[in-house]
């Protein structure tokens, strides 16, 4: 099969490669592009272990092809530090809330949080527990995990972070 | 998963995307939101030879008003939807519903247009599409033509699109002001497919209900609407006999399949159980 050439911008820097038609966005990024921290889990548009931030929205880069993400502009975890190299509030929330065991998950639920936070600075839980409920965590139950994402508004927003009683 | 070989093609208009698919023939397939097809490909249970984008073609995407309908894009996504304060407003029973389909990634990606026009019994806007008297538009190459949505689903997976024919958009007559709705929609868990569902959208008048129509996902090859139903309680209070001689009405249509949702007699059980739910949801919300 032919391959097709294909330029979009990952973490700010302009990219470009060859591709076959079929080649997944997820394959193309971790492999083309050698961005490992985008995670393959269940490949079945299930888990969201794969989500990256595609032109403002949320997407499981396992269920749309490369040659669609033809002259976008695409974030993936390697991109969400600040720019000084310091966490930015959600990695810094996840840290300290415990947000994650064995991290599998963790990329693609701090990209879908950081898009729920743009479009929603102040969720409430019942809105950040629907907001991730595309992503699966296997490990922690996710209770660190909404903390976590509570952490990162309040940080972003100036506001002191206080813990709900359980 | 990698998904078999094929072509990709990226038309610019409608005019191209149909003749594309015309001319490609049965190995030839639309590609939309892709958030059915693409797994399916990645199993290898579909196997296009060629896909169609539809993403490049401008014009299939958007809200409009003409004539006291509203006009939905086939491209329009579910994000696009729930975005929608006119769409919130006049149509909340399409944002409720929207708001069910699957989670936040899919609904960015998937289109109204893909969920109507792929025959899914699961999907959940076929029914509220017969529910709310929608009409579907389709281009082919013989031009255009206009089909109701209770026309257009003829089985699991079949409808009346013909082989190379898309559809482009969707029109909904806008309900009256002050109409109750609900979509009741029973899942095992956030994201699944329905194990039952059911769409009311009714009037009421002096306490009584003036008009209602009530649409069933998931409990049948194709979305139904539940005449008899809907028919049972007009003209009532929706008192309890009546609730329950409006389930029956509707378990009587309901031929689900047995899967890992349930056996067939708890998923008409519980279908029921949506409708009398979706009823009364719907009667409180009315003025």
């Amino acid at each position: 099969m032919a391959k097709t050439h294909v330029t979009m911008k990952v973490n700010g820097a302009e990219v470009e490669g060859l591709v076959e038609p079929r080649t997944l966005l997820v394959h193309f990024i971790r492999e083309n592009l050698s961005l490992t921290g985008t995670h393959i889990g269940c490949e079945t548009t299930h888990c969201g272990a794969c989500t990256v931030d595609l032109d403002g929205m949320s997407v499981k880069s396992c269920t749309m092809f490369a040659v669609q993400a033809q002259g976008s502009d695409i974030m993936t975890i390697e991109g969400v530090a600040n720019a000084d190299g310091t966490l930015s509030a959600l990695q810094e929330g996840f840290r300290m809330m415990h947000g994650l065991q064995c991290g599998f998950c963790t990329p693609g639920m701090i990209l879908r949080a950081q898009r729920l936070l743009q479009e929603n600075p102040s969720p409430t839980e019942a809105e950040i527990r629907m907001g991730i409920s595309g992503n699966f965590c296997r490990c922690t139950g996710y209770q660190n995990i909404v903390k976590a994402i509570q952490y990162a508004a309040d940080k972003i927003n100036g506001v002191e972070f206080k813990e709900a009683a359980e | 998963m990698i998904p078999g070989p094929f072509s990709y093609h990226r038309p610019a208009t409608v005019a191209d995307a149909v003749k594309l698919l015309s001319t490609l023939g049965d190995e030839a397939r639309p590609l939309a939101g892709g958030h059915s097809l693409v797994p399916m490909m990645k199993l290898r249970l579909a196997t296009p030879e060629h896909l169609i984008d539809l993403h490049g073609i401008d014009g299939l995407k958007g809200i409009r008003r003409e004539a006291g309908r509203i006009v939905i894009g086939a491209m329009t996504t579910q994000h696009e939807l729930l975005a929608s304060d006119d769409i919130a407003k006049s149509l909340p029973i399409l944002h409720e519903t929207a708001l069910l389909i699957a989670d936040p990634q899919v609904r960015y990606r998937g289109t109204i247009g893909g969920n109507v026009a792929n025959g899914d019994p699961g999907n959940d806007m076929p029914a509220l599409m017969l529910t709310l008297g929608a009409r579907y538009r389709l281009e082919g190459t013989a031009g255009g033509r206009d089909i109701a949505a209770s026309e257009f689903y003829q089985g699991a997976y079949f409808t009346a699109l013909e082989p190379g024919e898309i559809l482009t958009f969707i029109s909904i007559p806008e309900p009256v002001a002050g109409h109750g709705y609900a979509y009741e929609k029973l899942k095992r868990k956030v994201g699944d497919y329905a194990t039952a569902a059911a769409a009311v959208v009714l009037t009421m008048a002096g306490g009584k209900v003036a008009s209602c129509a009530i649409g069933l996902t998931n409990l049948h090859e194709t979305p139904l609407l539940a005449v008899d139903a809907a028919n049972a309680v007009i003209g009532t209070s929706l008192d309890a006999a009546t609730l329950k001689k409006a389930a029956a009405a509707a378990e009587a249509i309901m031929s689900p399949a047995a899967d890992a949702r349930g056996p067939v007699e708890y998923r008409k059980h519980v279908g029921g159980i949506m409708v009398t739910r979706a009823l009364t949801r719907a009667a409180g919300r009315a003025s």
